[in-house]
């Protein structure tokens, strides 16, 4: 398939150039061919897909208007309710539910007139670095099979990088946009939270969960931002517009941001892999061939991210989980002999290992007797962190950083470690405690070919310039140009 | 057995269902008896990535029961979840307030029997979500009907002030009262609007030691008589169980009972307190409540005159009974009504007489409350005034009332049209009186006589006078006439 983005096949479509039953049916046409070995998806929808584009191609013809993401062809990850196939989150509890609604953002998608290709794998509830974790299939990098894909968005970052779609929708928590698509070399955006409506996101963590695009380039990244984001009133927690107006991120797009700050923090790369250090390093200073200026920042927290994460994830995740109990829907345990064992005998078949290990650490930290000790110690981490990051952003207009310390590693490398897998997870963590939002931008390659990721982060709410941002750095690379020769 | 003596202790929880327009955290309607799961939707079915959203009707209800009940309402208050399973309770947890209610430290004035008030501190007051309803008539299986899930529910708690069942239950009609009046809750019984949770113990004093009781909760009671019978009982009880154990207050010795209405008698539902871990937390969901000066003094002015300074009111002003200003200030609909008509021209206790005597009777036949029964205040005014004029009887008035209330018609043309206006004409009275007293000669001598014969003499020939006009003289003028005549 010839390489061209989502908005370029927007023009196209839009202009009468191609019709949108053509790109559909080259998209799955694609799939037939690639995704038995990639494994992105959970379902597809081939024949609905295909009844949305007969019907663009007719709108387009009858000179009717068409919106935004007019037959760009977008996967969404498991964990995003729909009306239609299955939502499952990649877990055998929910394998065979079937949501009652559409998520918010979905909901969106569909008035812009995307056509959902279909709805990819992940770790089970997006609780995972490799999408090892998913309880219902296995995804791999499309870069070296071998490898994962990164997690938890593992699905979405395989499938835009194999060319199985043009652009994707992920869930970050504590990096799950944003890791896989560094490991997976394309582009992935966790918003400010607050940015973008949680409604019908099967929530993980509650309080740093946040949808994002994942795309080809940072172009695309902006028009599906255009498309999300904002406030919705079936969800407390999305800003209000008038305290965070939303921007046209097209807009402005190729205006370099002027006498850009770049923040450095000594010591926070340190813990990254060799090569992945020197992309780092040669992207910074492809900036400052920009005319951009270093400073030096501190982040005396940053160490304590990871451990307080996991309290306040795992604890909102021991809440979250509690719905999945066999009585309402998705799996029930066949031949229960009382109604506890409905609820421990579903749950115990249903969920996965490092669900149950989730599961059980939050469990233990909102236990009362241990409340104080861990989650309100983690949530003064938090606010600590949160300051961090305030102050930085005084002296600077932007923080970069790797986005994960290696690349792609090997399939069953890590799972007998969660600890060890928990710490790919170093540089993104922080940015969902802090609630602001962070881009992974590819930067590079190691000497195995597999992509790295460059990591920037702005104040909340700045989207607009964060994408500026990344936008000065793929104007002067092709790394984004660069497919995986699956 | 050594002479015993000793005291009561009731602590209250009391639940009552909001009547807003919609569930705590999603659109749906508010229901009873609907058909199962026919009013719900993703939100507060809990389904998988749904997200509540606060109401702010309840909130405010909440508010303005908080301050009836002179509560503190802080400027910060908070959502929290509270985890347990149960098949009702579609999340496994419950959205409800921990440690920062939305109103706390109020208290609650009841009457007592001695005529004196007392004050019932009130420790908090929060808000929750309901759960649904677990069914056992499909054989083998439960069946759950979430139709209730997510009713906004207020939590009223109070300290243990109370020391016999009577004043639990003057304490929990008082609430029913103030919630009406408010209008935040129907407060039907029958529907569940008002459920309790009675905590009892005793303090038993006995030669000179006193001993505590264990403390049981009695679960679940939706009627006062209940709430009253299962108290009563738990004096007994507990009275029993002391003497004949010793047992005493223990920490974790506090158990759970039920009532059984058919046996009269609390039923033993946990022996020991469980160590319930609810794993209380800040739900991440919703953001915190902040109350600023502006809204808290919108919510004030929608305070209304409780019942019970009404009730006080009407006696003191009006000089009504305590009774009748009792049943008058019972319902907030009724106590208008009178004031209106009281407004118009009905003397207090001439409206009040026909409200007690007439209105309310037909009224609760009717299962309607007074201002539907169709006579507006107006209307009761100028039956009242028109017996203050003498015009007609009071016997009369009550009468009229009635035909009133089923013909739609008019005081006054109804006075006419029955024949019920009072002869005042001192000529044709005159006429009637002479008549009686040359047919009851008798009486007239023993008037005459006088001593004790002679006022009851008096009273026969005023009541032949009264007779001989069907009911129609007017007293006043028949008897100004007779004496004279009698003199």
């Amino acid at each position: 398939m010839d390489w061209q983005s989502a908005k370029h096949l927007r023009n196209k479509i839009r202009a009468g150039e191609i019709k949108s039953v053509e790109a559909t049916k080259a998209v799955f046409e694609h799939i037939a061919k690639v995704e038995p070995i990639v494994g992105a998806f959970i379902s597809t929808f081939e024949e609905q897909a295909i009844a949305r584009a007969q019907e663009i191609d007719k709108r387009i013809a009858a000179g009717e208007p068409v919106g935004q993401l007019a037959g760009v062809l977008v996967a969404i990850k498991d964990v995003l309710c729909t009306s239609f196939g299955t939502t499952t989150c990649a877990s055998k509890i929910l394998a065979n539910f079937h949501a009652p609604y559409n998520a918010t953002v979905v909901e969106k998608l569909l008035a812009a007139d995307a056509i959902i290709v279909g709805k990819t794998n992940c770790d089970e509830f997006a609780m995972g670095s490799s999408t090892e974790n998913s309880g219902l299939k296995q995804t791999v990098n499309p870069w070296d099979t071998k490898r994962v894909p990164g997690g938890s968005s593992g699905g979405s970052t395989a499938a835009v990088a194999a060319g199985l779609c043009y652009a994707a929708l992920g869930s970050d928590t504590g990096g799950s946009i944003r890791q896989p698509a560094s490991l997976c070399g394309v582009v992935g955006l966790k918003p400010t939270y607050g940015r973008v409506s949680r409604y019908g996101l099967v929530a993980y963590g509650s309080s740093l969960d946040q949808i994002g695009p994942i795309t080809q380039t940072v172009e695309d990244c902006a028009l599906i931002l255009n498309v999300i984001a904002g406030h919705d009133p079936a969800d407390s927690t999305s800003v209000d517009e008038k305290i965070a107006p939303v921007s046209d991120y097209l807009e402005k797009l190729d205006e370099p941001v002027k006498g850009l700050r770049i923040g450095i923090a000594s010591g926070l790369n340190a813990g990254a892999d060799e090569q992945v250090r020197k992309a780092i390093d040669e992207a910074i200073k492809t900036y400052r061939n920009l005319g951009a200026s270093l400073i030096e920042i501190d982040m005396p927290h940053f160490d304590y991210a990871i451990a307080a994460y996991y309290m306040v994830a795992t604890a909102e995740a021991s809440s979250n989980l509690t719905r999945y109990d066999g009585v309402h829907y998705g799996h029930r345990t066949p031949n229960p002999n009382d109604y506890i064992e409905v609820y421990t005998k579903s749950r115990a078949e249903g969920f996965g290992k490092e669900v149950k290990r989730r599961i059980m650490l939050g469990t233990y930290a909102l236990s009362s007797g241990y409340y104080d000790a861990y989650y309100l110690k983690a949530l003064k981490v938090r606010n600590l962190i949160r300051g961090d990051f305030v102050r930085a952003f005084e002296k600077c207009d932007c923080i970069m950083t790797p986005v994960s310390p290696t690349t792609a590693f090997k399939i069953g490398e890590k799972t007998d470690d969660p600890l060890k897998m928990y710490l790919s997870d170093i540089y993104t963590i922080a940015v969902n405690l802090a609630g602001i939002p962070g881009i992974s931008i590819p930067c590079g390659f190691d000497d195995k070919n597999l992509p790295i990721g460059l990591q920037i982060l702005s104040p909340a709410f700045s989207e607009d310039k964060l994408l500026r941002i990344a936008r000065m750095y793929e104007k002067q690379t092709d790394w984004h140009k660069k497919r995986p020769l699956i | 057995m050594s002479n015993v003596d000793y005291k009561i202790l009731v602590g209250l929880e009391i639940h009552v269902q909001l009547c807003t327009r919609t569930k705590m955290f999603c659109g749906c309607a508010l229901s009873f008896a609907e058909e199962p799961n026919s009013r719900v939707c993703p939100v507060c079915l809990g389904m998988p990535g749904s997200l509540p959203v606060m109401n702010k009707q309840a909130v405010e209800f909440a508010m303005l029961a908080g301050l009836a009940l002179n509560c503190q309402i802080p400027a910060f208050t908070k959502w929290d979840r509270k985890s347990y399973y149960y098949p009702d309770l579609p999340k496994n947890y419950q959205i409800s307030q921990y440690d920062l209610p939305l109103a706390l430290n109020g208290y609650i004035e009841i009457p007592t029997k001695d005529g004196t008030m007392k004050k019932i501190r009130i420790r908090r007051a929060h808000l929750q979500e309901d759960a649904g309803k677990n069914l056992h008539t499909a054989g083998n299986f439960s069946q759950v009907d979430l139709n209730r899930a997510g009713t906004p529910l207020l939590e009223i708690v109070t300290e243990p002030d109370m020391n016999s069942a009577a004043e639990v239950r003057g304490l929990a009609e008082e609430l029913q009262r103030i919630v009406r009046y408010l209008g935040v809750s129907e407060a039907d019984m029958q529907k569940g609007h008002m459920r309790f949770e009675p905590n009892v113990n005793l303090i038993i004093t006995r030669a000179g030691q006193q001993f505590k009781t264990p403390i049981v909760e009695v679960k679940n009671l939706n009627s006062f008589r209940a709430l009253e019978n299962s108290i009563d009982y738990e004096i007994s009880r507990q009275l029993d169980q002391f003497l004949e154990t010793g047992e005493t207050m223990e920490m974790g010795n506090k158990s759970t009972r039920g009532w059984d209405d058919v046996k009269e008698a609390t039923v033993l539902q946990r022996e020991k307190e469980e160590a319930h871990d609810y794993r209380y937390f800040p739900d991440p969901d919703l953001v915190p409540v902040e109350v600023n000066e502006q809204w808290l003094n919108e919510i004030k002015s929608r305070l209304c005159e409780l019942p019970l300074s009404r009730r006080l009111r009407y006696i003191k002003e009006y000089g009504l009974s305590e009774y009748d200003a009792g049943v008058l200030t019972n319902e907030r609909a009724t106590a208008d009504f009178f004031e209106e008509a009281v407004k118009k021209g009905g003397e207090p206790k001439r409206v009040c007489n026909l409200l007690t005597q007439v209105g309310l009777k037909l009224a609760n036949a009717r299962g309607c409350n007074i201002t539907e029964l169709g006579p507006n205040a107006c209307d009761i005014a100028q039956l009242a005034k028109m017996v203050q004029n003498s015009e007609i009887s009071a016997t009369a008035a009550n009468s009229i009332l009635e035909e009133m209330v089923k013909t739609g018609k008019g005081p006054r043309e109804l006075a006419q049209q029955l024949n019920l206006i009072q002869k005042s004409d001192v000529g044709e009275l005159d006429k009637i009186v002479d008549e009686v007293l040359k047919d009851n000669l008798q009486a007239v001598e023993d008037f005459k006589a006088g001593g004790k014969k002679s006022g009851k003499a008096r009273g026969f020939l005023l009541g032949q006078v009264m007779q001989k006009t069907k009911g129609r003289a007017n007293p006043k003028v028949a008897a100004e006439i007779l004496d004279k005549k009698l003199a």
